[in-house]
């Protein structure tokens, strides 16, 4: 990116940052009014994120142990799952977050994640707190509603995203996208169907839930069976005018379990062909440990802020996005 | 040429896409939740001009277009080709073909400057001055006196085109136009 000195304005204007900053402030006053303690964990950390579709930056830092590679975090996650494991309680965070390559209207390779835990809360309880949390912010965001997505392949593409053979969504996928979608697997085809056929319908009248994921989608999220007998992910994402703002998890707390994601994300990165990444064994310890079961959900509050003062683009609700920065 | 990946894609590139040169329009940034980006792309064929709005998965890549936009003067047609000479002094000449010109034949006045768009040193296409300055070679005879009162009538120019003037333009005037819109703006 050539840097030219004629952007050195702020792409947000001064009253959009004054809002900003209100809208901040309810955030806290939200969560101190429901007794959620407001935490800061590093940016910086010994291990990175091994999502195969998350690129962490990293950098050499000269720290008590010498010279050393550190990750620029994907988002606060592993940090505050430690302290859930050292006695914390409910804690939230709003957390400077990086990920790389993620440019566009509504990315940023640097950007604000509101992220928050609640031990011994269920799913459904959470979900309940994150719609209070967007009303908070947007009043008129209208009804919320469950969508499963399965109904949702359903619907929009007459395909079962569980069952529908893989050639089936390669076809699907290919022509909906019109690319090659030959050499991809089901994850692969129902992300791009998600991303282009079904997330642009989401949130177009109120709060979407999107819930029920494959499990091979879950990420970090524990697994159960559904009543159609398919193995799902305890995982929520909330939709709102075709924006994915929030991403809720039942929280997975096996050590084990955990490493063994870690191991499985690795593999899929170096078939990628991506960097593998350190593990974060701290995590893992501390899960060994004991991580009290709860909920937890990480929410893209520049998003948010975009929708409730009715901007277009994430670059218009921040001071100096990526290319001005 | 080099190879450009989803995320070196700006508007402006050049890129080659179903053995056609393309210029990138827009690039958008399309990723659910958790998974895979994709990249969705809106590019101009730069030689059928259709826009064409296709997905890459984040991180494929396309090769470069060798393709250029140059300041040329046109000189001259042979009915087959249209000639074109580079300004930068180097008297250099392009023949552009009938495909390659288009729309642009009518508006073609010697001596003018065109962009012409050169793709491995042929010419693909060519788009005029955004302001033209031409003679009525006919319309009907204007009325006197009648500068303010709307109404228009059709006038040939001398490059071919026939646009909608004023009532008061007589034959033999010189008129700036908008090639743009193919609009009359004012008397030269």
């Amino acid at each position: 990116m050539t840097s030219s000195p004629d952007d050195w304005q702020p792409s947000a204007t001064i009253e959009t940052l004054r809002q900003r900053a209100r809208l901040l402030a309810a955030v806290r006053a939200f969560f101190a009014a429901r007794d959620v303690l407001e935490v800061e964990t590093p940016i910086l950390g010994h291990a990175g994120s091994t999502d195969p579709h998350l690129d962490s930056l990293s950098l050499r830092a000269t720290t008590p142990a010498g010279r050393e590679t550190l990750w620029l975090q994907t988002s606060p996650e592993f940090h505050m799952k430690r302290l859930l494991a050292a006695g914390s309680g409910p804690i939230f965070q709003l957390a400077r977050s990086f990920r790389d390559g993620e440019v566009g209207r509504r990315h940023n390779i640097e950007f604000t994640m509101l992220e928050w835990y609640r031990p011994g809360f269920s799913l459904a309880a959470l979900i309940d707190e994150c719609e209070a949390l967007i009303r908070t912010l947007i009043p008129a965001a209208g009804p919320a509603r469950r969508r499963r997505y399965r109904e949702l392949f359903r619907e929009a593409l007459a395909l079962d995203p569980f069952t529908a053979p893989l050639a089936e969504l390669q076809r699907v996928a290919g022509e909906r996208g019109g690319l090659d979608m030959a050499d991809s697997d089901r994850d692969g085809c129902l992300d791009l169907l998600m991303s282009l056929v079904i997330e642009p319908t989401l949130g177009q009248d109120g709060i979407d839930v999107v819930v029920d994921y494959p499990a091979s989608q879950a990420a970090l999220a524990r697994k159960r069976v559904d009543e159609e007998g398919d193995e799902v992910a305890s995982r929520f994402e909330i939709y709102l005018q075709g924006l994915e703002l929030a991403n809720g998890y039942d929280e997975l707390t096996d050590a084990r379990e955990q490493a063994a994601r870690f191991e499985d994300d690795n593999r899929q990165r170096a078939a990628l062909r991506k960097p593998v990444v350190d593990v974060d064994r701290r995590l893992i310890a501390a899960l060994a440990h004991g991580m009290p079961a709860g909920s937890g959900v990480a929410l893209g509050i520049d998003r948010l802020i975009q929708l409730a003062l009715g901007k277009a683009s994430v670059a218009e609700v921040m001071a100096f996005p990526t290319p001005r920065c | 040429m080099a190879n450009y990946s989803t995320n070196e894609f700006k508007g402006g590139l050049k890129v080659m896409l179903d053995g056609d040169p393309c210029n990138i329009l827009e690039n958008e940034f399309v990723k659910p939740g958790k998974g895979q980006a994709f990249n969705r792309v809106k590019l101009r064929n730069l030689i059928t001009g259709r826009v064409w709005e296709r997905t890459f998965k984040s991180g494929e890549s396309l090769e470069g277009a060798d393709v250029m936009d140059l300041d040329m003067e046109y000189l001259y047609t042979d009915g087959d080709m249209w000639h074109f000479m580079k300004t930068d002094g180097s008297f250099e000449q392009y023949a552009v073909d009938k495909k390659a010109i288009g729309d642009v034949e009518k508006w073609l006045k010697e001596q003018a400057v065109y962009t012409v768009t050169l793709w491995n040193d042929n010419a693909i296409a060519v788009s005029p001055p955004n302001f033209l300055e031409l003679e009525v070679v006919e319309t009907d005879p204007g009325l006197k006196g009648d500068t303010a009162q709307g109404g228009s009538k059709p006038a040939t120019l001398s490059s071919g085109a026939v646009v909608r003037v004023p009532l008061f333009i007589n034959q033999g005037e010189v008129l700036r136009i908008d090639t743009r819109s193919g609009e009359y703006v004012s008397r030269a």
